[in-house]
């Protein structure tokens, strides 16, 4: 096929576009592997000794992998409080609510994403924090045996719980806002079919607009995940930080995400404290990719029957 | 378990528009009843009326009366759902659930009327619905594989076998053939006249020759003019629509003299 004029500068134009992000996602990954690479080759001894804050870690390993486990832990709770919530709304403004209502209540939860992640720090350590203290010290109390709930209730309520609440908050209008446009995609032809089946409007949801949203669904999900990996500032500013593996949402001083962690060391690091910092940053920028190509292989696991054939 | 419908006074409309107006008519059960017409005469929203599909679009409703075997379908305490259980629908294109196998389409009316179906039971059903769709010998060794992958024809049948699966009492067909090819039309219309031994059965269609071929009765709409409601202008026996229709505009219509 021979494009000619307008055609052949579009077609250049789109593939440069598309070439662009490979650029971009090699320069990060290269940028990330040069400036890391001191620190990787240090020894664990020197590096320890050199780098001040790594306190009792006894390598580099030693140092990241609590960091990528709160950093995970973070996420996933989050993610575990929005999700629900925010398929609810979609579904709510997507075929539950009247037209009016629907747009304006697309409109408030993309309002919600415009708020500055330091605001949401600043809610969360100002206002969220002292409101549910009594209700982790409740969860504590009466549902202590769970390993989650389990530890000394921190008193200021600054901890991974308090956390997971404001990133959901955060992550909330991304997984609403593409799921909503995905379930008013689903085929008025298969809506009605399952109407004329005699389903009542949750089963015809059921039975025509979540499966074939699935894959929209888990995209969101993930767009949502990968915001709260990285989100530093709420996380900064709420959270009470430890190097623990712990699964004590509610004791202060047990976790730590790896971009709050960046946020805290950098100022003072010295050239080798930044070389490590900047190692931490590539295991996130690991994580992100592994996270990306699972949720890829979850969509694709059951492509025949995604009705895009 | 095939139903005759009386039809009274009925008016439809979509919001304060009057799409159709005055339809009265009886449905036989155990026949075939074609509504034929111009685009845009109401015989396909007048059809939806009939299961109460027509509702689910906003500000659409009717006035009037629609009777399964006595039974006013727009009565006060009658449940659309339920009614719609009742009365299947099969629609002008094919529209297999994407994200099932065969099998589970076939079901999906099943699961939501009563959600338990031993595994046996389930298989029966499927063969059956599949065996009175003329569906079941070309897709019986791969009855978990999606429906979507079927030519239009074979989903359209699947289409049908979801719709007897549950065992209504009368079946609607709106343009069932209307995306298919010859070969494809000519397996629904036997299916058809096959179907009418155990239901009711009411199509729509925009070929005559088709309603001339599978219907006993057959009703002509017509609309006066563009944004005038459509109405019902006669039924009567197929037969003697085709040869000596009562009214001129009938006849008109189908010796292609407009439409």
């Amino acid at each position: 096929m021979v494009d000619k004029g307008a055609s052949r500068l579009f077609r250049w134009t789109a593939t440069g576009a598309g070439a662009l992000i490979l650029v971009v996602l090699v320069a990060v990954a290269a940028f990330l592997v040069l400036r890391a690479w001191p620190a990787l080759t240090t020894p664990a001894a020197e590096l320890t000794e050199k780098v001040s804050w790594m306190g009792e870690a006894t390598s580099l390993l030693d140092f990241v992998g609590p960091l990528i486990f709160g950093t995970i832990l973070a996420a996933a709770l989050a993610l575990v409080i929005a999700t629900p919530i925010a398929l609810g709304i979609a579904l709510f403004t997507s075929h539950y609510a009247p037209r009016r209502l629907a747009s304006g209540l697309g409109y408030l939860v993309d309002l919600l994403a415009a708020i500055p992640s330091v605001v949401y720090g600043l809610w969360g350590g100002l206002v969220l924090a002292p409101m549910v203290k009594p209700v982790w010290a409740w969860l504590n109390e009466y549902l202590g045996f769970i390993p989650f709930f389990a530890g000394t209730v921190s008193p200021t309520a600054r901890v991974l719980m308090t956390v997971g609440i404001v990133l959901a908050v955060m992550i909330l209008p991304i997984i609403t806002a593409v799921s909503r446009e995905v379930f008013l995609q689903t085929p008025r032809l298969h809506e009605e079919a399952a109407l004329a089946l005699g389903a009542t409007r949750w089963e015809m949801i059921r039975v025509a607009v979540l499966p074939f949203a699935r894959s929209g669904i888990v995209s969101a999900a993930m767009l949502g995940l990968g915001r709260a990996l990285g989100e530093t500032m709420a996380v900064l500013m709420i959270l009470s930080p430890g190097f623990l593996y712990s699964f004590k949402l509610l004791e202060a001083g047990q976790q730590q995400t790896i971009a709050a962690n960046i946020a805290a060391q950098f100022p003072e690091a010295n050239p080798l404290g930044v070389s490590a910092l900047i190692a931490t940053g590539l295991a996130l920028f690991v994580i992100t990719l592994v996270v990306n190509m699972a949720a890829r292989a979850i969509v694709a696991r059951r492509k025949d029957f995604s009705g895009a054939n | 378990m095939a139903q005759r419908i009386d039809v009274k006074d009925l008016n439809i409309f979509y919001g304060e528009f009057r799409a159709v107006a005055d339809v009265e008519m009886a449905v036989e059960p155990r026949s075939v009843t074609a509504f034929i017409g111009p685009s845009g005469c109401g015989k396909s929203t007048f059809l939806r009326t009939l299961n109460r599909m027509h509702e689910v679009i906003p500000g659409a409703h009717v006035q009037g009366s629609v009777a399964m075997d006595g039974v006013d379908l727009y009565g006060a305490d009658i449940d659309p759902v339920a009614v719609r259980r009742q009365v299947g629908m099969v629609f002008q294109r094919p529209n297999p659930f994407p994200t099932m196998s065969i099998a589970e389409n076939v079901l999906a009316g099943i699961k939501l009327n009563n959600k338990r179906i031993s595994k046996g039971d389930a298989q029966d059903v499927v063969e059956a619905s599949l065996r009175g769709a003329n569906l079941w010998n070309e897709v019986k060794d791969r009855l978990d594989r999606p429906g979507s992958g079927l030519s239009g024809g074979q989903q359209q049948r699947l289409c049908i076998a979801r719709a007897i699966a549950v065992k209504p009492q009368v079946l609607l067909m709106d343009e069932p053939c209307s995306a298919l090819d010859p070969i494809s039309t000519l397996a629904i219309e036997d299916l058809i006249a096959e179907l009418k031994s155990d239901y009711t059965i009411v199509i729509v269609t925009h070929n005559m020759q088709q309603a001339a071929r599978v219907s006993d009765r057959t009703a002509f709409f017509n609309l006066a003019a563009t944004g005038e409601p459509g109405r019902l202008v006669e039924i009567d026996d197929t037969a003697t629509i085709f040869s000596s229709p009562r009214v001129q505009s009938t006849e008109d219509y189908i010796s292609g003299r407009f439409g």
